[in-house]
């Protein structure tokens, strides 16, 4: 078999077995820390009949690896279980809320994937002149600054003082694809000044990587045009750094939309989650954490991934 | 007389430095060179390292690599000042009429792309030829170069070749587009000494047969001789001398030149071994953890106080894990190494503390074997206080005299290894292996990093010590050169065993066994005409077979 | 293109220069300075908070969302608090729990990391996959999980960030240890006969302090950015107790009436971590340029 078929399949097996013992982590800092469930939610004047009833109800009352593989056993069917708060089912509240927050991922990673990689590329063509110090003092400024309050800056400047878009990003069926993306306009910048950050800088110290290579001069000493060199010699081995740091970063971008979904009374998961901590609804928690990091593993085994597949050592043995 | 074919005047080349911590400034790296080349000649550039020689090399194509640039000077390829031509006429150049062979192929080739597409890249670029054209002629240089499967290797990717055969393939580069003038920058110096005979005499046979000029950049005169016509030798930026090869090699006029032509040119009689050796090395087989062969096969070596015992071979010969054998870092899988009568212990932790000290070793690249943040005389003074309890007065006192030892006198004990040159961190490390009054110093390559008469001082100094200390060596080394200059018996390894070991004069003395003849013939020799002798010595072998 | 200036420069200059020149004293970058400046002064106000306010806390001292006047320099919060005592000592609240967490990430982090490092083998396997399980689910998410059935106190906050951050530190810390562990000094230490102690704390330590004291700047960061986060969200620092993620939280309706008083929050903590941004580099630059020089 080709050695490469073998890499990639460990590859998936541990990020499957990261997903596991994933969900363990969750479990376990949901159900064994001191925190007493039944008591946070109904409160310290409860009767210790209400309790146990309450703790009966949520399974409390059996050994915590029995309620890890109940728990796991209707994951692995698709059956979250049902909200402690509402008695809703977890599943089909979390539907289109998942839908709405991918919507949102989405489109912010339209935007900011390829303006950060035009960025990259601008600020290593002109390495240590104005643009690159410009672009790169900017960028410090938004990594200082955390993403709500880029959100209520925007908010304030863009949306009250200049009345462009709306400031709350309410999202339903009935709206068109326009009007749903001018609701999402701004927290799609919030977004974008996110992550745009990180990845523009990932992205040059990528590039620049590639481009100080002995075999960019072997290029230049042959005399090739600047876009020859670019497309010929510096792309097929930049590309694979440059993937891994957009997953990376799409990856953290599915933890900026927690906080923007807040921001923006955005009807996300991330605000769902958010909700449900403040109210002590375990299961939902629960259920969202594991759906958060299941994304969060999955986008960093594609970048580990591609990695695999693109290099020439790999796909050409010995 | 024809017109030179690259005719520099008067060359200066600055270079933006930026020490860590300070503000980035100018110096100048070249102090203004001239020479000429006529088509179809060699020249050789020669020097040390800061000599300035690859520079020169790469501003024949006028590229500065990084901060590096042209000052001030003429540059003419063909009759055209190529540093006043517009870019365009640059880009043409290169690739085209003069062409580039790195020291390291396996960087220099683009990973990602086959062999076949970079070899030919430059000359259907330039429009020399088609691509048929193109491909049909790298087969043929392929083929010339003597790699194997010339009509497919060029399907391969670069890390599916050895490194001797990628650096061939690099002159197929180089050659493929039919240039004027090849710049060659090293092009052997990261290979074995066998490798290396094979690819320089690939060179060669490709340089006359293609009739084109060529600048031959190293730091080995041995080799230039070889392959050139001319030479110029090279320090700090400015010619030192300028002549035929012949005259460089055989009548040196300058005393520079003279000491690069008489280096390594140490004579020591051998001493005669004595009935108590002071290390013992019986049996040792090992093997790395994960690896599913032994890296050492069945060593039986010996030492006899105050002597020198050379470990000779190439790299993956074992010689190094040899070293960590010994001293512990790696437990053997079988045998026995007795030292000064008594049985070491396998493993480092074990061993007491007297075994340590008495058994010192010195590291091939000084600036990692010294730590950055201590200064000089807290890296002697240290084995003084652990394995002496010197203190204080007493203790300034020893480190002074250890420094007086490897010749750098008063000034070193508050420095910094950072604020010292290469031979005197090496010197360092020599002293800090000598405070702890060994036995046996293990020498791993102390002399490969460095330049070659920095080299010769320091093998001078070892040699030196030996004298006054009465320690034994045990020199590890992949230079011959170096062996025949101090060693007093040898062991020759190759894929794990020792093929051969005796005192030296047996050693280098025939009949010779395969492997040590081909590592015996491979090394230069300073004289013209050495590269026939021994591949016509070679042929003759073979057919005598 | 092909600019390896950086490179190649570095190598000539360390090639092999006859004599090194002393290394000469260091002058501070304006740019240091001034983030200098700022960090001091963020901490000094932190620092003598009591001092400093024109009010207390949780004073109400006039009414909702005054505008900026000479009695109130910012204006007033949502319910008539000073907004300018309430980002002083809301200042102190961030600027504690961030500094608590980041040393006890530190703490944890480094120990652990050398430790991994230097011992190796099965000790260095188990933490390192440990800690690549943890980082394997976003931060914030695994706070969120672990604050959904933990009472949201300070001293709890302080211990879920440094544990969660420590895994950064860790992985740093391991890393560069790693780095000097295999250099030809550590391994002649270990030749020596040298303790585990001394080849830690004088042949490693020194060696690694550099990119830990820059890391700890940017954790540092990390930390404010944080605890502002958690407490926007309402499960970080809780009401009366001001910390300026909850004062963006009370005063963010204002937004949609145009009024600034959520954004001072915003500013402030742009400065701030712009500023240790600013001293972090300038420590990096000049604890590397340091390595063997004597500054």
């Amino acid at each position: 078999m080709h050695p490469i078929v073998t890499l990639v399949a460990q590859r998936v097996a541990l990020g499957v077995l990261l997903l596991f013992a994933a969900s363990i982590l969750i479990f376990v800092g949901t159900s064994i820390l001191p925190g007493d469930v039944a008591q946070s939610i109904l409160g310290q004047s409860a009767t210790p009949e209400a309790l146990a009833n309450l703790r009966a109800e949520l399974g409390m009352d059996q050994p915590p690896l029995t309620r890890y593989f109940t728990w796991l056993g209707g994951v692995l069917q698709g059956d979250l279980g049902t909200a402690l708060t509402n008695g809703r089912d977890i599943a089909e509240s979390l539907g289109s809320r998942l839908g709405n927050t991918l919507f949102l991922a989405f489109w912010a990673a339209v935007v900011a994937v390829p303006l950060a990689i035009f960025l990259g590329l601008l600020a290593v063509r002109y390495k240590d002149r104005w643009p690159d110090r410009l672009i790169s003092a900017v960028t410090l400024t938004t990594i200082s600054i955390p993403e709500f309050m880029i959100g209520y800056v925007l908010i304030y400047w863009v949306s009250i003082q200049m009345g462009w878009f709306s400031s709350v990003a309410i999202i339903n069926d009935s709206m068109s694809l326009g009007q749903k993306l001018n609701a999402i306009a701004i927290p799609v910048m919030v977004l974008t000044l996110v992550v745009l950050a990180h990845m523009m800088r990932m992205t040059r110290a990528a590039i620049l990587n590639v481009m100080q290579s002995a075999y960019i001069e072997t290029a230049e000493l042959k005399g090739l045009g600047m876009l020859r060199i670019i497309r010929k010699h510096a792309f097929p081995n930049a590309i694979a750094p440059i993937v891994n740091v957009v997953m990376l970063n799409l990856a953290y971008l599915v933890v900026g939309v927690v906080v923007v979904e807040v921001v923006f009374a955005y009807p996300g998961m991330g605000q769902y989650l958010v909700d449900h901590v403040s109210k002590r609804d375990v299961p939902v928690v629960q259920a969202c954490g594991l759906i958060f990091a299941a994304v969060y593993i999955g986008l960093n085994l594609v970048a580990d991934l591609v990695s695999i597949l693109t290099n020439p050592r790999l796909r050409h043995p010995k | 007389m024809t017109d030179p074919l690259l005719k520099i005047r008067g060359l200066k080349i600055g270079a933006t430095i930026y020490p860590p911590g300070e503000k980035a400034r100018e110096i100048e790296i070249v102090h203004g060179v001239d020479f000429d080349l006529a088509p179809g000649k060699v020249l050789g550039l020669i020097g040390e390292s800061g000599a300035g020689k690859s520079t020169i090399g790469l501003a024949s194509m006028a590229y500065g690599r990084g901060g590096v640039e042209i000052t001030d000077g003429t540059v003419e390829v063909n009759g055209r000042d190529i540093l006043k031509a517009p870019f365009r006429d640059v880009r043409r150049l290169r690739g085209g009429e003069v062409t580039y062979v790195s020291q390291s192929a396996a960087a220099s080739f683009n990973p990602a792309k086959q062999i076949m597409e970079q070899v030919t890249e430059a000359a259907i670029f330039q429009n020399k030829f088609t691509k048929a054209q193109a491909e049909a002629r790298a087969v043929d240089l392929f083929r010339k170069l003597g790699l194997p499967e010339p009509e497919t290797i060029g399907n391969r990717y670069p890390h599916q070749v050895s490194g001797g055969q990628l650096q061939r393939c690099m002159t197929a580069l180089a050659l493929c587009p039919e240039p004027d003038l090849v710049v060659f920058d090293e092009p052997t110096t990261a290979l074995d000494v066998t490798t290396q005979i094979d690819v320089l005499a690939a060179i060669k046979e490709a340089i006359r047969d293609t009739g084109v000029a060529a600048l031959y950049i190293t730091h080995d005169l041995a080799v230039v001789a070889q392959v050139s016509d001319h030479i110029m030798v090279l320090q700090q930026g400015a010619m030192v001398e300028y002549g035929t090869t012949d005259q460089i090699i055989n009548d040196p006029q300058e005393d520079y030149t003279r000491a690069l032509v008489s280096v390594r040119s140490i004579r020591h009689e051998e001493k005669q071994p004595t009935n108590t050796p002071v290390l013992r090395v019986e049996n040792i087989t090992a093997r790395y953890s994960g690896l599913s062969f032994d890296v050492l096969k069945n060593i039986n070596v010996e030492l006899h106080p105050g002597q020198t015992l050379a470990v000779v071979g190439e790299s993956g010969s074992g010689k190094s894990t040899l070293a960590r054998v010994i001293t512990g870092l790696l437990p053997p899988s079988a045998g026995r190494i007795t030292f000064d009568g008594r049985t070491l212990t396998p493993d480092l932790a074990t061993r007491p503390v007297e075994d340590l000290r008495e058994l010192q070793m010195i590291y091939q690249m000084a600036d990692t074997a010294m730590n950055p943040r201590q200064t000089v005389g807290t890296i002697i003074g240290r084995p003084l206080e652990f394995y002496f309890g010197l203190r204080g007065a007493e203790k300034q006192k020893r480190i002074q005299e250890l420094l007086d030892e490897i010749e750098l006198g008063d000034g070193f004990i508050d420095r910094y290894p950072a604020e010292l040159s290469g031979g005197q961190k090496q010197r360092v490390c020599i002293a800090r292996a000598l405070a702890a009054k060994p036995k046996l110093i293990i020498c791993d390559e102390v002399t490969s990093a460095l330049d070659p008469l920095v080299a010769d001082g320091i093998l001078k100094l070892l040699l030196d010590l030996q004298k006054i200390e009465d320690v034994a060596y045990l020199f590890i080394t992949h230079d011959l050169a170096t062996v025949r200059a101090i060693a007093d018996s040898i062991a020759v390894m190759y894929q794990g065993s020792v093929v051969r070991y005796g005192p030296k004069s047996q050693v280098l003395a025939p009949p010779f066994d395969d492997y040590t003849d081909l590592l015996l013939s491979s090394v230069p020799e300073m004289k013209l005409g050495w590269l026939e002798e021994v591949l016509r010595h070679r042929k003759m072998e073979s057919a005598g077979h | 293109m092909g600019r390896r200036a950086g490179r190649l420069a570095r190598q000539r200059y360390s090639a092999d220069p006859p004599s090194f020149p002393k290394a000469r004293r260091m002058r501070v970058p304006l740019a240091a300075l001034i983030g200098l400046f700022f960090t001091s002064l963020f901490f000094l106000s932190a620092i003598f908070a009591p001092l400093i306010a024109p009010y207390g806390m949780a004073e109400v001292v006039g009414d909702v969302w005054e505008p900026p006047s000479d009695r109130f320099l910012l204006g007033t919060d949502s319910i008539g608090r000073d907004l300018l005592s309430r980002m002083i000592y809301g200042g102190q609240t961030t600027i504690f729990i961030a500094t608590a967490a980041t040393a006890l990430s530190f703490v944890i982090g480094s120990v652990l990391g050398f430790f991994a490092a230097v011992s190796g083998g099965w000790i260095d396997q188990t933490l390192s996959r440990f800690v690549d399980l943890i980082m394997s689910i976003p931060t914030l998410i695994f706070a969120l999980v672990v604050l959904s059935v933990m009472p949201t106190t300070i001293p709890i906050l302080i211990v879920l960030m440094g544990l969660l951050d420590s895994t950064r530190v860790y992985r740093l810390a391991r890393a560069v240890a790693v780095d000097i562990t295999v250099m030809d000094y550590v391994e002649a230490a270990r030749l020596r006969g040298e303790k585990i102690g001394w080849i830690i704390f004088r042949e490693t330590l020194p060696n690694a302090l550099s990119p830990l004291v820059a890391e700890m700047g940017l954790r540092f960061i990390f930390a404010v950015l944080f605890v502002s986060t958690l407490s926007f969200l309402g499960l970080g620092v809780q009401p009366p107790q001001a910390d300026w993620g909850g004062i963006v939280k009370e005063n963010k309706e204002g937004i949609n009436y145009g009024i600034a008083a959520a954004l001072y929050p915003a500013y402030a903590i742009a400065v701030l971590c712009i500023s240790i941004n600013l001293v972090a580099d300038w420590v990096l630059n000049r604890t590397t340029s340091l390595k063997g020089g004597r500054g």
